[in-house]
């Protein structure tokens, strides 16, 4: 090293691949990448023999041919008529609606806990760390399997309805219906004129910002503070009501009713979706909200009693000051445990939820026996889901690092 | 580095392994002194663990049948419990050497997906059981109701034939085993529960109020339950196809297990073919020629299976019906033993 | 001083007043009450709406628990029993709890699991608690193959020329690393394969002839209930630890060609659910392999759970290594270490121990995720509730006892875990202090 010759003049010799430290990153990788595909082709070669000698072959075409089957629930309109393809369509939608639901769900409860885990109330922090420490420990599978067996044994058939003198009543005027197939809670039925009152409603949510802006104005400007809470909800109630009233009530409610075997009309949110929905929501609510905690305590103290001493009352402190710098740190971990509720939702199919994998990977791959189209198609979908879901995390983070500095 | 040398040794490892394969079936089975059959997870009547953990059931012993008639020994089965998703691909990946588990021979699954159906050992169909305090008495009342039904059979695709044909809707539960079907049909989740008939009358029979519940007169479709193996190699699908027949051509001429056990010269030229004391048909399927005499001694023939494991003597008491023989206006009607 | 006081004063005290005792509502029970329980409106209501959802849980519960029968044949007698009063069939439990633990395990052989069992706790200790004689690290690295040998049996010469395997590999690696460390370790390995390839089946069968030490063999499909979710956890965790090492390394390095491997590898490993890789194993694997192989469905798992592990190991091991500061690096160069060296002398060891909680954590959730199992019916612990017990004509029916034994089992293990992670946290944190 100490006198460096004139190595431009030397010629290459095979030894420099090994000992040359310029070479040898490149001489390993080249012997990676040679096992590497040596490997896959060896994998591969296994996959066509094997499937050669069963007179198999690896082809998407079964996708366009009749599923046979019924769905329950249908998000978009489906008969057993209808191509492997909309069924896995119709799978897709299943799963996001669940993975939909219970992340909003688990946010609320984790957000929820994790603030009253750090309550000064002895008794109510020591309920939630029971919550947190309960659930955080015991398998999901067993939450789900839990919930829904409370959903099958404690809720009446919707037999038990029927007579003049039923074992079981339906709850709230007589519009809600808990079974053991599912909840029934009505639906609504858009009449002509009901597109104003929605559009009335719209207005007025973007009013409520409008309002909420001009307010913030005016408290930096002249100081002076406006009630923004009691008049956002007059704006987000008055005018609705009153172009719902004026229009002669264009909405409508369908209450479910017993028909037949079941309960006709209105919506019906099955066991197995609410099964999912709320062990993905209460099991994810633990870890959210220990995510939460961390996060506040990761707040310095001297934020706090800074602005303690500036005058704010506690629940300010805690909403113009510790929750803006928290959820720098909160939200990282939150979108990992979005995703993580969107491939526990996979586990719909302990339950006979018809999420992808009960559609796709589970009736399609039985019927048609495309084991590797399907499962490859399964893995392609989620893979999808988590990549754009990291992407988003990706630029959030980036966001937040830049205002850091 | 150490990566891909290890790599590059698994790779050789694998290629090694590779060039020891491709067998056939048969060698395989005997070099293994032992036969894979894949069975139901548990079904009573048909194939379920009893309290000690043996396997029994009218499935197994066509397992068993095919075992004594190869290896000689009919304990000589490892039997594989498999579910409506894995069972085709235990088949195919050569996990087991054959399947018992009452499937049903459809145009797919022998064309398309390549199994070679040996046979069938029982003929059922499609039926509807619902809580008698429903007060249905006939499958055509059933629109709007809920029913259970097991993913990954066809009796998935024939419900939804079914209530499509006859313009009713219905609500599908989708459920992976018979097991938990029964918990969820016992809770009243569902209204229906839909299998074959055969399997209906099995989980009834388990049911602790078996009174308390009816099948429906309907029965609506054809379910040929058979064994099957891989298809392309004839030799095995011979001896699993010939051996199920020599069961079913026992009843009927009339040799029981007992007679089997001990094999004597008969007056019926048929009988002394089939026992293998005259004749050389073992020798042409590649096996010795008493295999049929092993595989009838080993749980009786057909008629003697059937009594013992699903006949109206036992919890399960299905009729004989369609599977009776031939001579009895059944539909089991063996090829001759020539 | 007193004098001078005693004459400028009218009086002085000489002894002091005791401190008199704080107000009732400073004390004691009510202050802590005030303080903790009702230190405002807000406060006093939350507290008692506490306390009345501890009430009705209360009510609802305990006759459960007061009434519940321990013994009886089955559902109907146990609700007969029972009578009109409301309570938990344990019986259940107190039937068939060695089949929620052991699955079909013959039993005569139940002693095998229990001594891995325990045998599993002797072989942590000295990697727990680091105060522990370091001797004991010797039976940490016979424990898998003694635990091996003792849960599926058969010859003991097989796994002890497995482990064989691994000293002759050592032997070569020390013998030819004098030469260069990373050749050794290639040629070690090698050494290692050809004699797990080629020599170690005929070995094991000559020494079985002369010494036959066997026990009675056990398949796998005869293993169930929680030890298969205890064998599934502990081995893939201890299995992926060193891939994550390696994917973790290769993610972190400058040859883009592995660094390109391992991040498609470790993303792809952590954006699909860990059923799709079940289905795999369950499924497709065997069509990946020459014809005619295959392995026991449990081994097939093993590897899947492993390679899932693997990637999230991988990434909390990476922040390990970001975590340290960059003038580690600079000076494990500066010394004139070669890349292994520096890795092996100088980041790994620090990288770990920061990484340890976050491994811990992964295991927590793996053991939890190995439940999952139960859905391409294999029968651990959940899939012995669902499948053999409640579809038994004796105890279908029950649920509430089942799920409650289930889930306590795994409270009591990953609660355990989880507060040795606080405390490992705690005792890494000292040390950086």
């Amino acid at each position: 090293m100490t006198a460096i010759p004139d190595r431009g003049n030397e010629s290459f010799r095979l030894s420099q691949l090994i000992y040359d430290t310029r070479y040898r990153a490149l001489t390993f990788q080249f012997i990676a990448l040679v096992a590497l595909i040596t490997f896959i082709a060896w994998l591969m070669s296994n996959l066509f023999s094997n499937l050669a000698d069963q007179g198999q072959d690896i082809s998407f075409a079964f996708l366009a041919s009749p599923a046979g089957y019924d769905i329950n629930q249908q998000l978009i309109p489906y008969d057993s008529q209808d191509t492997h393809l909309r069924a896995a369509m119709l799978g897709i939608l299943n799963t996001l609606l669940v993975a939909f639901l219970a992340c909003a769900t688990a946010t609320v409860i984790g957000v929820i806990a994790g603030v009253l885990r750090l309550s000064k109330n002895w008794l109510i922090s020591r309920l939630m760390a029971v919550y947190v420490e309960a659930f955080r420990n015991v398998p999901v599978l067993i939450w789900i399997l839990i919930i829904f067996g409370v959903n099958n044994i404690i809720f009446p058939q919707p037999r038990a309805f029927r007579g003049a003198d039923p074992d079981a009543s339906m709850v709230l005027w007589d519009s809600i219906a808990f079974t053991n197939r599912g909840v029934y809670i009505p639906k609504p039925i858009w009449e002509s004129g009901s597109a104003i009152v929605v559009a009335v409603f719209l207005l007025s949510i973007i009013g409520i910002f409008v309002f909420r802006r001009y307010a913030r104005n005016l408290l930096y400007s002249t100081g002076k503070l406006l009630p923004t809470g009691r008049i956002s909800l007059a704006i987000f109630f008055v005018p609705t009501l009153l172009a719902y009233f004026v229009l002669g009530m264009p909405i409508g409610l369908e209450k479910p009713e017993l028909a037949g075997f079941n309960f006709q009309g209105g919506i019906q949110l099955r066991g197995s979706l609410i099964a999912l929905w709320f062990a993905l929501a209460i099991y994810t609510g633990a870890f959210i909200a220990e995510n939460v905690r961390a996060g506040i305590q990761a707040v310095s103290k001297g934020q706090t009693e800074a602005a303690g001493a500036l005058g704010l009352r506690p629940n300010r402190i805690m909403n113009l000051v510790v929750l803006p710098q928290a959820l720098r740190i909160i939200i990282p971990p939150l979108i990992s445990q979005y995703l993580n509720i969107t491939k526990n939702s996979s586990l719909a199919i302990a339950v006979g939820y018809m999420d992808v994998t009960g559609t796709l990977g589970g009736i399609t791959l039985n019927q048609t026996g495309r084991a590797m189209e399907c499962i490859l198609l399964l893995m392609l979908f989620y893979l999808t889901i988590s990549l754009s879901i990291s992407a988003i995390m990706n630029v959030y983070n980036n966001s937040v690092k830049l205002k850091e500095r | 580095m150490k990566k891909s040398v290890f790599i590059g040794a698994l790779a050789f490892a694998g290629l090694a392994a590779g060039a020891a394969a491709a067998q056939s079936t048969l060698e395989e089975v005997t070099n293994r002194g032992e036969l894979r059959c894949g069975v139901s997870t548990g079904l009573v009547g048909f194939a379920a663990p009893n309290s000690a953990g043996e396997w029994e059931g009218f499935d197994v012993a066509v397992c068993r049948a095919v075992a004594a008639a190869v290896l000689g020994d009919p304990s000589a089965v490892e039997f594989i419990p498999t579910t409506g998703k894995t069972r085709f691909t235990s088949l195919n990946s050569g996990e087991i050497d054959m399947l018992a588990r009452n499937t049903t021979w459809t145009f797919s699954r022998d064309v398309d997906l390549n199994f070679e159906f040996t046979g069938v050992n029982y003929y059922d169909g499609q039926g509807f059981m619902v809580p008698a305090s429903l007060g249905v008495s006939s499958a055509t009342e059933l629109d709007g109701a809920t029913v259970c039904i097991q993913t990954g059979t066809t009796t998935e695709l024939n419900l939804a034939d079914f209530f499509r044909s006859n313009g009713m809707s219905y609500e599908p539960v989708p459920i992976e085993t018979n097991a938990e079907a029964q918990q969820q049909f016992l809770a009243g989740t569902c209204d229906v529960y839909t299998t074959d008939a055969s399997g209906l009358a099995a989980t009834r029979a388990a049911f602790p109020n078996p009174g308390d519940y009816v099948l429906l007169p309907e029965i609506v479709s054809k379910e040929p339950l058979g064994p099957l193996v891989r298809h392309g190699d004839n030799q095995w699908g011979d001896i699993v196809r010939w051996t199920l027949n020599a069961l079913i051509t026992a009843e009927e001429l009339g040799v029981t297990g007992a007679d089997a056990a001990n094999p004597v010269e008969s007056n019926n030229p048929e009988v002394n073919r089939l026992l293998g004391t005259a004749g050389t048909l073992g020798e042409m399927l590649g096996l010795d020629n008493a295999w049929a005499a092993r595989a009838i001694a080993a749980s009786g023939n057909y008629g003697e299976i059937f009594e013992a494991n699903i006949g109206e003597s036992t919890a399960i008491g299905l009729a004989r019906g369609l599977n009776a023989q031939w001579t009895d206006g059944g539909l089991l009607y063996s090829p001759p033993f020539r | 001083m007193s004098d001078t006081h005693s004459h400028s004063a009218a009086f002085v005290r000489h002894d002091q007043i005791p401190p008199s005792p704080p107000p009732a509502g400073e004390t004691g029970p009510v202050k802590w009450i005030r303080e903790n329980l009702a230190s405002s409106v807000s406060n006093a209501i939350m507290t008692v709406i506490g306390l009345v959802a501890i009430f009705y849980l209360a009510i609802w519960a305990l006759p459960w628990f007061t009434n519940s029968v321990w013994n009886a044949a089955d559902i109907r007698e146990c609700r007969e029993i029972m009578g009109d009063a409301r309570g938990a069939c344990f019986a259940v439990i107190e039937e068939r709890w060695l089949q929620l633990l052991f699955g079909f395990y013959p039993p005569e052989s139940y002693w095998r699991l229990i001594i891995s069992f325990f045998g599993l706790f002797l072989a942590l200790a000295p990697i727990l608690f680091s105060n522990l004689p370091r001797v004991l690290m010797v039976w940490t690295g016979l424990f898998p193959f003694v635990s091996v040998w003792l849960i599926w049996g058969g010859s003991f010469w097989g796994p002890a020329m497995v482990l064989a395997g691994f000293v002759v590999g050592y032997f070569i690696f020390r013998f030819a690393s004098t030469i260069n460390f990373v050749a050794g370790l290639a040629a070690g390995i090698v050494g290692a394969i050809i004699w797990w390839s080629f020599l170690l089946g005929p070995i094991a069968g000559v020494l079985s002839s002369i010494i036959p030490i066997e026990l009675a063999k056990v398949e796998s499909r005869e293993i169930g209930g929680f030890t298969i979710n205890f064998i599934l956890g502990i081995s893939s965790i201890s299995l992926s630890l060193p891939l994550g090492i390696l994917l973790a390394l290769g993610r972190q390095s400058n040859l883009f060609f592995i660094k390109g491997v391992c991040v498609v590898f470790i993303e792809f490993i952590r954006g699909v659910p860990l059923i799709t890789l079940l289905f795999v194993a369950n499924v497709i694997l065997a069509f990946f392999l020459p014809p005619g192989s295959n392995f026991d469905l449990m081994l097939r798992v093993i590897i899947m759970i492993t390679l899932f592990a693997s990637a999230y190991i991988a990434e909390v091991i990476r922040g390990g290594l970001a975590a340290l500061p960059t003038g580690q690096y600079e000076a494990a160069d500066a010394l004139g270490l070669d890349y292994w060296q520096a890795i092996r002398f100088i980041i790994l060891p620090q990288a770990l121990k920061i990484s340890i909680p976050g491994i811990v954590n992964i295991f927590i959730g793996l053991f939890k995720d190995t439940t999952l199992v139960s859905v391409i019916s294999m029968f651990d612990l959940v899939g012995m509730i669902r499948g053999p017990i409640l579809s038994s004509t004796d105890w279908s029916g029950i649920y509430w006892e089942l799920w409650f034994f289930a889930s306590a089992l795994f409270f009591v293990f990953c609660y355990g875990i989880s507060k040795y992670s606080m405390y490992l946290e705690d005792k890494l944190r000292t040390d950086h202090r």
